[in-house]
């Protein structure tokens, strides 16, 4: 029985092959040929046909793709939501959309109003476009194994409402983000229930709220993005088995914004990242199982708040450098290791020249515990009395958590 | 005036705790930033310094300067002079010298190895502090008759204005956790000119930091146009306010 | 004597308290020109008080100064013709014997002659680029003295002039006074040694616990006491009061 099945898929794609190779055509649509709107060649095309787009700017309303065939534009010809209309809706498998300037779509929080939207298929490819003000920039729901490259997302509007998110993922599956640009969105790449997928290369910046913004999405890995100057950074929320590697947190700045808000996570693994210029770079709650390597902190405000809800993270031969804080703390309790860093703020000594310091370093400072508890006493920054302070909680600690330490402090930069 | 202003300064550029004070500015500005290799780590220790060291050594030098001058003072109002104008000429010579002695030991090596805004205010601030603090100094000084006692002063006056102030503050800040505290804060660090130094020496260096929310109300005021106005005549107040009643008492003080 | 365009200082019922200390009660005196007074009282008599309320360092609580007829409060102008020598002459340490001259000189800017006769007596001008603070006790007071008489001011006041001045320079200092005294000077003393003054001196103010006892010619004085020496003439009265 089993084989028979096997032989039959086997011919069936067989078939559809050559189905495909005798019978896919190309339509070509401009203002100089016989399809003058992308609609009219649509309605022609079947499955596996190419349709070509000239330059020129397209009033399509709602472009509703609903046979698997690749859409290319050339020279970037303009589709154009006029304000009302989602630009182009994907229904169905394996279409692909590629080089276009998507710009003005509708505004609507009801519908999520988009530049592309891919409703529950597979294996769509959207590449090398640009879309410039859309409400929501491309969002898919319910798909699998699709990929979202090299477009560049621009939107300009100043108020959170006004303005919908960059790459919106929902309930999606083996997801590839590959070299977006986005800015200007509310977040730039959000994820909601979508798992196993990679965002590599992209850059998410001057967004208004978050750069990046994860939700109960597990298995995914973050490599080399950068994310900088978004309004509060980047969030990462309720998901487990994360991975970062070799991304930048640059430049977010504000009372609210850290590089990176790591909330109920378990089982990530940070590697080579660098932080630099964040109000706080790390900002951790309720996180467990982080593993953090080869990171840099650089110029931050705290390099690294962790509240008393996170356990088992592990700080190793991470390099902290020029940050105003090292670490800022809400508790007095401790469940974490942190071991071999460097610390440019570590005034020990090394008798043995092993390299490690001979005396433990306290990142927590007295006078950072108090401007947790009362902010305004930043203004006191850096006064004589507060390094009185921090120095006379160096000698009898009693408010800093007396187990949050680095018992092996590296004398030089760790990497 | 100019005369008298003249040789006074002259006297004091040579005296040995100046020409000390100097060298040992000097210095230490150089090897903070020489063999730091971290430049904020240097400009740290730059700062403490100027809130600190500058304050002290200009309040004790100007009193004990203005008692020693004591027969000198007398025998220049004995001389065809108002007294105003030995009473300015001796404060613009202790604040020229002293002001020279911080720009040569920590302003220039300052200006060569930050020459953008930060190292610029932090200048500016030194050179206030050096002139505030002789201010002060002489309001002490001619208040208090006995040297010892004077002394004893100024050095509670520093204390006062480098630590306690700081401690009132903050005390103040636990007292009223419950309340918006960020623009009171403002009114606050202009009652010391210290602390206003460090505020604005602070908003430029740890901009990160300070973007808190008490950072973002700081730089919000402090930032703007208006703001730098502000600081500036709180600072020119902290010079004129301690001339102004030192003056006063000095003129009808029976010597 | 006593015509009224002799007159240089009017003293008129001056008064001074420091604290509960009564430093000048009710003084009364008229200085004229060619005179030379002595000051003289026990310690804390007043006698420093009274020399600096001439010359405008205290200010008196009531009663009034003139100066050449005029009012000497708020006026700073009169000390142009004034020659003042401090018991204890200090001068900022890093300066120069010739620069204290000279700034003295710039301050002063009078067109007047300068009278450089004490300087040289005293040998100054070799020593003119010696610091203050390596001068001796009677080297800062020669500068003191030689700075009083520098601009040939109508009034000498000299505070424990001859106080550590060495014999030589004490001599100098008793001729230029006397020939001062003689081209019409008004010279006031405050001494202790009483026997320098005795060539010296035409008039003497006594003073005690800030009241002006009298005010007498040194003949009057000796005449009243019956002693030759005013050393002796003083003891006598004192041990009258």
């Amino acid at each position: 029985m089993g084989g028979y099945a096997e032989v039959r898929i086997c011919f069936t794609i067989l078939s559809l092959l050559f189905f495909y190779i005798v019978s896919a055509k190309t339509i070509l649509v401009g203002p100089t040929h016989v399809c003058k709107k992308i609609t009219a060649a649509l309605n022609i095309a079947s499955a596996g046909d190419t349709i070509l787009v000239e330059a020129g700017v397209y009033k399509e309303q709602n472009l509703v793709i609903n046979k698997s065939i690749v859409l290319k534009g050339i020279n970037f010809p303009v589709l154009d939501g006029e304000k009302k209309y989602q630009i182009i809706s994907i229904k169905a498998d394996a279409v692909v959309v590629d080089g276009f300037k998507i710009v003005h779509s509708g505004i609507s929080s009801l519908e999520d109003l988009s530049g592309i939207k891919i409703y529950g298929n597979r294996d769509v490819v959207i590449k090398n476009n640009k879309l410039e003000d859309t409400f929501f920039g491309i969002f898919t729901e319910n798909v699998l194994n699709c990929t979202i490259e090299n477009n560049q997302l621009t939107a300009f509007s100043k108020e959170e409402q006004q303005s919908g998110n960059g790459i919106h993922c929902w309930k999606s599956d083996s997801m590839r983000i590959i070299g977006n640009t986005i800015t200007g969105h509310r977040d730039g790449i959000y994820f909601e229930f979508v798992k196993n997928s990679v965002i590599w290369r992209n850059t998410s910046k001057d967004n208004i709220r978050y750069g990046l913004h994860f939700m109960f999405s597990n298995d995914d890995s973050y490599i080399c993005n950068i994310f900088s100057n978004n309004g509060s950074g980047v969030s990462v929320m309720f998901s487990n088995r994360i991975k970062m590697f070799n991304n930048f947190f640059e430049e977010n700045w504000g009372d609210a914004s850290h590089g990176i808000l790591l909330k109920e996570i378990s089982d990530g693994y940070m590697q080579g990242n660098y932080f630099a210029k964040n109000t706080s770079a790390i900002f951790m709650e309720g996180a467990s199982r982080i593993f953090m390597k080869y990171n840099t902190f650089e110029n931050n405000g705290w390099a690294l708040k962790i509240q008393a809800s996170c356990m088992d993270v592990v700080l190793e031969k991470n390099n902290f450098i020029g940050n105003t804080f090292d670490v800022g703390t809400n508790g007095s309790l401790m469940q974490n290791t942190i071991n071999n860093n460097y610390w440019d703020k570590y005034v020990g000594y090394d008798l043995n020249k092993d390299n490690i310091g001979d005396i433990p370093y306290r990142p927590v400072s007295m006078y950072s515990m108090i401007v947790e508890k009362y902010p305004s006493a930043m203004i006191l920054f850096r006064s004589f009395i507060t390094s009185l302070l921090d120095k006379t909680e160096k000698i009898i600690p009693s408010l800093t958590p007396e187990n949050l330490k680095d018992n092996r402090p590296m004398m030089k930069k760790a990497f | 005036m100019k005369k008298i202003i003249k040789y006074v300064t002259w006297d004091i550029l040579r005296n040995k705790i100046v020409l000390v004070y100097t060298v040992i500015l000097l210095i230490t500005s150089l090897s903070v930033f020489g063999l730091e290799d971290n430049a904020t780590k240097g400009l740290l220790s730059l700062l403490n310094i100027i809130l600190l060291i500058i304050p002290l050594v200009c309040i004790i030098f100007s009193t004990i300067y203005i008692y020693n001058s004591n027969e000198f003072i007398e025998l220049l109002v004995s001389q065809p002079l108002k007294r105003k104008t030995i009473w300015l000429s001796l404060y613009t010579g202790l604040a020229v010298s002293l002001s020279l002695s911080f720009f040569v030991g920590a302003g220039i090596p300052l200006l060569i190895y930050h020459p953008n805004i930060l190292g610029l205010l932090m200048c500016v601030v030194g050179v206030s502090l050096s002139i505030i603090f002789v201010g002060i100094a002489m309001l002490a000084a001619v208040k208090t008759r006995d040297k010892a006692k004077g002394i004893g002063v100024v050095i509670l006056l520093w204390l006062y204005f480098s630590l306690l102030f700081d401690g009132l503050v903050l005390f103040l800040l636990f007292q009223f956790a419950d309340y918006p505290l960020e623009k009171p804060m403002i009114a606050i660090s202009a009652l010391n000119p210290i602390d206003l130094g460090r505020v604005l020496i602070m908003l430029q260096m740890d901009v990160a930091a300070m973007l808190g929310y008490t950072g973002a109300v700081l730089k919000e005021f402090f930032g703007s146009t208006k703001g730098i106005i502000f600081a500036f005549i709180v600072l020119l107040f902290w010079i004129a306010m301690p001339l102004f009643l030192s003056l006063r008492k000095f003129k009808s003080k029976d010597l | 004597m006593g015509g009224k365009n002799n007159n240089m200082i009017i003293a008129n019922n001056v008064s001074k308290q420091f604290g509960k200390l009564k430093a000048l009660d009710n003084v009364s005196a008229i200085c004229n020109k060619g005179e030379c007074i002595a000051l003289i009282g026990p310690n804390g008599s007043g006698k420093t008080t009274l020399i600096k309320s001439i010359l405008g360092m205290v200010v008196p609580d009531s009663g009034f100064i003139t100066f050449k007829g005029e009012n000497i409060s708020h006026n700073w102008l009169y000390r142009d013709d004034i020659g003042y020598m401090p018991q204890i002459g200090r001068y900022p340490e890093n300066m120069t014997i010739g620069q204290v001259l000279d700034m003295m000189k710039d301050i002063r800017s009078s067109k007047k002659e300068l009278d450089e006769e004490l300087v040289i007596q005293f040998g100054l001008k070799e020593i003119l680029n010696k610091r203050m603070c390596t001068l001796s006790g009677g080297t800062r007071q020669k500068v003191s003295a030689a700075l009083a008489f520098l601009f040939n001011p109508a009034v000498l006041i000299l505070d424990e002039p001859t106080a550590g001045l060495d014999p030589i320079a004490s001599e100098f200092l008793k001729a230029k006074i006397i020939k001062e005294k003689e081209i019409g000077k008004l010279v006031m003393i405050t001494s202790h040694v009483l026997s320098d003054l005795d060539d010296l001196i035409t008039q003497v103010i006594y003073m005690q616990e800030g009241k002006m006892i009298f005010l007498k010619t040194i003949e009057e004085l000796k005449m009243d006491t019956g002693e030759t020496k005013l050393a002796k003439a003083i003891a006598s009265v004192m041990l009258k009061n």
